[in-house]
């Protein structure tokens, strides 16, 4: 059975001061941290805080046998999951609900494989349907309809060993 | 006619009675009348598109009967709500809307593999004998006002040209009124950030009030107002033209009764459920969704279903022969009903310079998009939520 830790960072109440002393903190570290440890996609496990914050959401972790899922409850309502290898790196990414939430912050240093990829393949083929790139090094799949929308991206060479990709939804 | 084949007819209509009957017989299209507008699908006004619904629509400045435009080669797209125009389709100045605070209003609209961005302008939209007074409408324009940052971080290519969009517009005449609804009129961090105050040449995201959002013209019709059907009769393969109709309100006229059809309530997310192989299983169904504006069929992915998807890259299926598959859709009020479809190589097809395929399809992982292909050969009724129907109160999909 998976375990799940149940996190509403901004449920549950902290005195201003703590609440001021955690921001401070987190200035700090977000601005001595290099920029890969930003990214979602392809960062380590901090940048799932650094997210959550981003999001203004709060957090559920799920421990699975290869991997953790972080799932993120931004106000905006669509769930982000985002998947954690053993080592410590956010392998995947999935997103389900109403809208499609910030990419560059998603995708971290990997947002630019996604401006090209989707620009490349509407310029072979105009046409109206879900976005499919797949690369050796990462795979961006979305589809949906106006106000339902979902998606996943990962990075195939990142994926834990016996994970595969149906694992990411 | 053989014995065998009407064996099969009684079959299938014996089958109807309990879960439909999968578009094989042939489809009844309604001729011309004040609440029909022809559909045609054919390579469009930039000459290259594939399974694409275009229809006419006549825009005018509101209360004009003078500055007024007929455009062809809108897309007809029951995934989504509401009139997209190009900006270089558009020779009539239609009226700029504006925020309370008096800074003009443009949207940022997110699409599967695109987003659509311009100002929010306001027309008369006339469609066959219906007219919607004072509708928002977007002009898809990238150089009205400058996209912002929270646009281009969606990541996705803003279509404003005719090269790049494919069509001259977009007419969503899907399940919901407004293109956002209640999350475009909340503040702070709920709000999703499609529609902007652009007060200078920096745009800001604003609340939109359900009135003032872009949205579906049929809701505003004075009579028919209660959805649409897109009738299209089958191909069989591929086929240079197709011919069909759009037909606004459901069982309001002589032409647009549900008969036999099924209905298939919707989720909140105006989505169906669709059962396939051992992926989309009874116990946990795939989302999924009838969606016109959609130009294949897109399910799953190729390592669930085994057909590969195309060398190209190009997000299609390319199977070496064409593949014969079936599914059941479900909706949400128990109905059900076995859908039969092909998919064969994509990549052929786009060689083929034909206008209409039945078997174009790809992947789109976790779920069934039924696209143009299962439009062919059915016709397909789309109510509009909270729209009162002879089948009961929208919304909901029949076929």
């Amino acid at each position: 059975m998976p375990r799940s830790i149940e996190c509403p960072a901004f449920a549950f109440p902290i005195r201003r001061l703590q609440a001021m002393q955690i921001s401070r903190w987190l200035a700090l570290l977000v601005f001595f941290t290099p920029l890969s440890a930003f990214a979602g996609l392809g960062g380590d496990s901090n940048s799932v805080v650094t997210d959550q914050i981003h999001f203004q959401a709060s957090l559920k972790t799920t421990q699975m046998t290869a991997f953790t899922v972080h799932e993120i409850h931004p106000q905006k309502g669509t769930v982000i999951r985002e998947y954690v290898s053993p080592t410590g790196t956010v392998f995947a990414v999935t997103w389900h609900g109403s809208w499609i939430p910030d990419m560059q912050q998603l995708l971290g240093s990997h947002f630019q494989q996604l401006v090209s990829g989707a620009q490349a393949q509407n310029s072979v083929h105009t046409g109206r349907h879900p976005l499919n790139i797949v690369q050796p090094d990462f795979v961006f799949q979305q589809g949906g309809h106006m106000r339902a929308f979902s998606g996943r991206a990962y990075l195939p060479q990142m994926l834990p060993t016996g994970v595969h990709a149906e694992a990411i939804q | 006619m053989t014995m065998r084949k009407l064996f099969c007819i009684a079959l299938c209509c014996a089958s109807t009675a309990i879960v439909g009957c999968g578009g094989s017989s042939k489809n009844k299209i309604a001729g011309s009348g004040p609440n029909v507008q022809p559909i045609t699908v054919n390579a469009g006004p930039n000459g290259s598109s594939v399974n694409t619904a275009f229809i006419s629509v006549n825009v005018c400045v509101p209360g004009s009967s003078s500055s007024c435009q007929t455009i062809s080669g809108i897309l007809v797209d029951t995934g989504s709500f509401g009139l997209r125009i190009l900006s270089s389709a558009l020779s009539i100045s239609l009226p700029q809307q504006n925020a309370p605070d008096g800074n003009p209003v443009a949207e940022c609209v997110p699409f599967a593999n695109s987003l659509t961005w311009g100002p929010v302008e306001t027309a008369d939209i006339q469609i066959s004998g219906e007219t919607a007074s004072s509708v928002p409408v977007q002009v898809l324009s990238d150089t009205a006002f400058p996209l912002p940052s929270g646009c281009k971080n969606l990541g996705l290519p803003s279509v404003d040209t005719l090269s790049t969009l494919g069509a001259n517009g977009l007419l969503g005449v899907g399940e919901f009124v407004q293109d956002c609804g209640n999350d475009c009129t909340l503040s702070g961090p709920s709000n999703p950030g499609l529609y902007y105050e652009c007060p200078n040449s920096n745009c800001v995201v604003t609340q939109e009030a359900l009135s003032a959002q872009v949205a579906n013209p049929v809701a505003f019709f004075a009579n028919d107002n209660n959805g649409v059907i897109v009738e299209l009769p089958a191909v069989n393969g591929s086929a240079a033209t197709v011919n069909g109709s759009l037909v606004f309100g459901i069982g309001t006229q002589s032409n647009n009764g549900l008969g036999s059809a099924t209905v298939y309530a919707v989720n909140s997310n105006a989505d169906i459920t669709t059962q396939f192989g051992s992926t989309c299983v009874s116990t946990s169904p795939c989302d999924s969704f009838l969606d016109s504006g959609s130009n294949g069929i897109f399910f799953l992915d190729s390592t669930t279903t085994g057909i590969p998807a195309c060398s190209s890259g190009d997000g299609f299926y390319c199977p070496t022969t064409t593949q014969n598959l079936k599914a059941t859709n479900d909706g949400s009020n128990g109905t059900s009903g076995q859908v039969s479809f092909s998919v064969g190589d994509a990549d052929a097809m786009f060689s083929n310079g034909a206008s209409a395929y039945s078997d174009l399809a790809g992947p789109n992982p976790g779920a069934f998009d039924w696209g143009l292909p299962f439009f062919y050969g059915r016709n397909v009724f789309t109510a509009i939520n909270g729209a009162s129907t002879p089948a009961g109160t929208g919304p909901f999909w029949a076929y």
